[in-house]
């Protein structure tokens, strides 16, 4: 294998790990949005909530911002084309990762109760909908979109954008990414509440443990029932470009045979499913901060199956297979994902290192008398 | 293929503009204020006296306001190239995605995450530790800054990558060129430094309500001298780096600064005047009731006396036979792609630098495509396409000149605050406090006026004498615009409302209330006790 196509592979490896921190940490935040109204029953103990992960969601939140990044960077096509076929779930996505920033900042700077009950639906909004739609983007890619492209490079959109918004596969998925986001958020309220929000955290993180056990079954279930797409012929190190080839077949079922050809693969979803629910016991049990790894492990697992499923793919196209967006031809150039890798190489341990520093510094329980009387809290 | 639909072409770039200006009212304030907050508590931790805590937390307040809108309306942007300008992204991404996705990772973490302990760690970190903390934010946003301007200089001035015919696309091939690139140097520092300029009137002018009003005294003098020299400074730094990039212009993108002068025909030095005052009229290529300053324009732009500078009609001329070229370069290249025929190849490589005028050319050809065009129709093509490669010069000449007026005016302003506030006679200036407050929101604009003259002028292009604007949008129907357009309406309207309420609501209040660190034992650390907000805020909370 030629080195470009190894500078692919890694990239995609960095793509992967990168949705398994967005997974993590974003879904935590937005878990603690979802549940503020559930844990919180008044202000103070919504404040205390909210002030758990008050100076750490916007650094959490560069996951997002750095995933997006990446995907410009090292998948230019992928990003150009993905995010315009699905405009509108996309735009609605922006919306809410606009809205959160402006909640945590402004909704406890001004005293009016309508003030503050409006920006709590908008931490519901803004913690639900993304999570719903990071994962009903995977189950819409899995089931392949309707786009293709011209001679020049354009993408042109062969479907409505209600083929993407109701779609049954995707909802589950969306629904899985929502229960595995409220467990991660229950589970950081226990690492740093004291009562009544812990116990209140613990029901609903073993709530969305067990919801996202079951969906992820159902969803295995489901996925040998819908069309895969299959590579037929590639050249691993070919330009990248998406406009000509490769060959594609479709098949039903197709999902499944990088796990009967490596049957080792089928560990990656049984851990996923054995996560959940271990989580689940943890939680159960009261332990907060093991629960809180096995969660990050549920979610590399769960992005680790799909990710391992579609391989080498992306994002299919079922109305122009052939033109696939696949690993192979959809990244930038050798010498750009080589830079990249020397620029992440150099601060992504840096950035883990004052990440963890941080966290340290502000390790502690969270108490709602203090957050009332702290001016600088949230 | 599927024609292009220039409604959607408009939306796309009216929504743009829209969220880019909207995201950089906000932007230069972060830049400015967190080297002000780092200056501030630096004297504190030197000096340990409790005002220079109480100006960093008070001004931090207001700075956190301004900041999460900053952040939120910037992720605008990140999912703006992919979702509205699809044919951009791919055909520069492998460019321009790099220096964003640096931004993220060497800047962007940075600010944001120790922007958290900034606000929630003055009780759980050493003074000096704190200080590092305020250092790294304010270090954070400017770097921000400084890879989102690289980026942006590569739409304007495209070095660091070459076309390539087997992935349709620019490809990426010097990470040096792309960093040292003299646009992405000069246009950082001119736009952080006008960030500094913004947060220095915001800081004065706040300042100046409060002298006017006889309330916070000692605090809101320093504050007012602290930023009139921060001010200053910072004035001519925008002015002095806003020449190199005339300069710039000039060299790399003639037809901008033409647009900028209004100049439609080449002039004739020395006496060519600098147009004062004139209103282009883009339709028939003329200006009316032109009032000029002559003998300055020769100068001012080439930096000599004797230099003629190009005209737009003679800039529309020379065009003509590059567009020919590009035409021949992009039927060859469309040839290429069906048959992989090297005769075709080599037929692009021989027109390869045109290229991007045979794009422009693309709408005006039968059916949108360049092939089909016959030798008849060619010269009509060309000269139909020729008008496209200048920029709309009403809105460049006039988007110069608000941003040039007002810079002029920053700098008087802040050389005779600076004069006044050296020589304590700030309160009987009653005049001077009010302009300096209404002076406020004045270099907000005037960075926003300097965003349009920036891409405004760099039109009709994405990416300079690469690829055009019109086929750079997203494949999108009207509907789609409408629903996105009719959201940033709602939700932007919604957040300068919240913003300007909790703003005016914080500045009323002012530093008495609630700018210390947590309540509780450590509130006797003020040493400053002479200060008598400093007493009086302790007992009000």
């Amino acid at each position: 294998m030629d080195s470009y196509a190894i500078l692919k592979l890694v990239w995609a490896a960095i793509l992967g790990i990168l949705f398994i921190g967005l997974g993590t940490m974003v879904g935590m935040d937005m878990g603690v949005g979802t549940l503020l109204r559930f844990v919180g029953r008044n202000d103070g103990e919504r404040r205390t909530a909210l002030n758990i992960v008050g100076p750490h969601w916007d650094g959490n939140q560069v996951w997002f911002i750095l995933g997006g990044g990446a995907i410009f960077a090292a998948f230019p096509t992928l990003y150009a084309t993905s995010f315009s076929v699905f405009y509108v779930v996309m735009i609605l996505l922006l919306f809410s990762m606009i809205l959160r920033p402006v909640a945590f900042e402004y909704r406890s700077k001004a005293d009016s109760r309508h003030w503050r009950a409006s920006w709590d639906v908008a931490f519901l909004v803004s913690g639900t909908l993304p999570m719903f739609i990071y994962g009903a983007a995977f189950g819409n890619v899995l089931e392949g979109v309707g786009y293709h492209f011209g001679w020049t490079g354009q993408y042109y959109q062969d479907e409505s954008f209600l083929s993407y918004l109701v779609n049954p596969f995707a909802i589950l998925c969306g629904l899985m990414s929502v229960a595995l986001s409220v467990y991660q958020g229950g589970v950081m309220l226990m690492l740093r509440s004291e009562e009544p929000i812990h116990g209140r955290a613990r029901r609903y993180a073993m709530r969305g443990g067990v919801a996202a056990a079951a969906l992820f079954a159902i969803g295995g279930v489901w996925i040998s029932r819908l069309n895969g797409f299959r590579l037929t012929d590639a050249n691993p190190g070919m330009p990248a470009n998406p406009i000509q080839g490769q060959h594609v077949t479709v098949s039903m079922g197709g999902w499944l045979e990088n796990f009967h050809a490596h049957p080792a693969l089928w560990l990656i979803p049984l851990l996923g499913i054995a996560c959940m629910l271990l989580g689940t016991l943890m939680v159960r049990a009261d332990r907060p901060v093991l629960a809180w790894w096995i969660g990050a492990g549920s979610w590399a697992c769960t992005i680790g199956t799909v990710g391992t499923a579609m391989f080498p793919f992306l994002m299919p196209s079922a109305t122009m297979p052939d033109q696939s967006l696949t690993i192979w031809n959809s990244t930038a150039s050798a010498y750009g994902l080589a830079c990249m890798l020397v620029v992440a190489a150099i601060f992504v341990p840096i950035i883990l290192s004052y990440t963890s520093w941080c966290y340290y510094v502000m390790r502690g329980k969270v108490r709602t008398a203090d957050v009332i009387h702290d001016t600088h809290s949230y | 293929m599927e024609l292009i639909n220039p409604d959607v072409v408009d939306l796309s770039r009216f929504q743009f503009a829209l969220t880019a200006l909207y995201h950089f009212m906000f932007v230069p304030l972060t830049l400015g204020l967190t080297f002000m907050l780092a200056a501030m508590e630096t004297v504190y931790v030197v000096t340990g006296r409790q005002i220079y805590k109480d100006m960093a937390q008070f001004w931090g307040k207001l700075f956190g306001i301004n900041f999460a809108i900053g952040v939120a309306t910037g992720i605008t942007m990140e999912f703006e190239f992919g979702t509205n300008w699809s044919m951009y992204s791919r055909f520069f991404g492998d460019m321009f995605g790099t220096p964003l996705a640096i931004e993220g990772l060497m800047a962007f973490f940075m600010e944001s995450t120790f922007v958290g302990l900034m606000f929630f760690g003055w009780d759980r970190l050493s003074r000096p530790a704190h200080l590092a903390i305020t250092y790294l934010v304010a270090l954070g946003s400017n770097l921000s800054a400084l890879w989102i301007l690289v980026a942006n200089a590569s739409m304007n001035m495209p070095e660091g990558a070459h076309f390539d015919p087997d992935t349709m696309r620019m490809q990426f091939d010097s990470v040096v060129k792309v960093i040292f690139n003299p646009d992405a140097q000069a246009k950082f520092v001119h736009t952080s430094v006008a960030g500094y300029v913004s947060a220095a009137m915001f800081v004065m002018g706040i300042s100046a309500f409060y002298i006017l009003r006889g309330q916070h005294k000692a605090f809101a003098a320093r504050s007012f001298r602290m930023a009139a020299l921060f001010g200053i400074i910072s004035t001519v730094a925008v002015i002095t780096l806003g020449d190199v990039l005339g300069r710039l212009d000039y060299e790399h993108q003639p037809t901008k600064i033409a647009a900028i002068e209004g100049l439609w025909h080449t002039s004739k030095p020395p006496f060519e005047p600098w147009l004062a005052f004139a209103l282009p009229d883009d339709a028939r290529q003329e200006n009316h009731l032109e009032i000029g300053v002559p003998f300055v324009l020769t100068p001012l732009v080439a930096h000599s006396f004797d230099t003629p500078i190009t005209g737009m009609t003679e800039l529309e001329e020379q065009a003509g036979p590059h567009i020919a070229s590009g035409i021949q370069a992009l039927s060859a290249l469309r040839r290429y792609g069906q048959g992989h025929d090297p005769a075709d190849l080599a037929q692009f490589r021989a027109h390869e630098a045109d290229m991007g005028f045979g794009f422009l050319a693309m709408r005006h050809a039968p059916g949108q495509d360049v092939t089909a065009i016959s030798a008849a129709e060619m010269d009509s093509v060309v000269r139909q396409t020729e008008p496209d490669i200048l920029p709309n010069v009403f809105v460049t000449f006039w988007s110069f000149r608000i941003m040039v007026f007002l810079s002029l005016w920053f700098f008087a302003v802040f050389a005779l605050s600076a004069y006044v506030s050296l020589t304590n006679r700030l309160e009987r200036n009653r005049l001077l406090l009010k302009l300096c407050m209404w002076s406020i929101p004045l270099p907000i604009l005037a960075t926003e006026f300097g965003w349009i003259t920036a891409e405004a002028g760099r039109q009709p292009w994405t990416v300079f004498n690469r690829l055009p604007t019109f086929l750079s949008a997203s494949s999108h129907g009207v509907g789609y615009m409408i629903f996105s357009l009719a959201g940033f309406a709602l939700l932007y309207s919604t957040f300068i409302a919240a913003e300007l309420f909790l703003m005016f609501k914080y500045a009323r209040l002012g530093p008495d209330h609630g700018a210390h660190g947590a309540q509780g034992p450590h509130l006797t650390v003020a040493h400053d006790r002479k200060d008598a907000f400093s007493i009086a805020s302790s007992l009000s909370s």
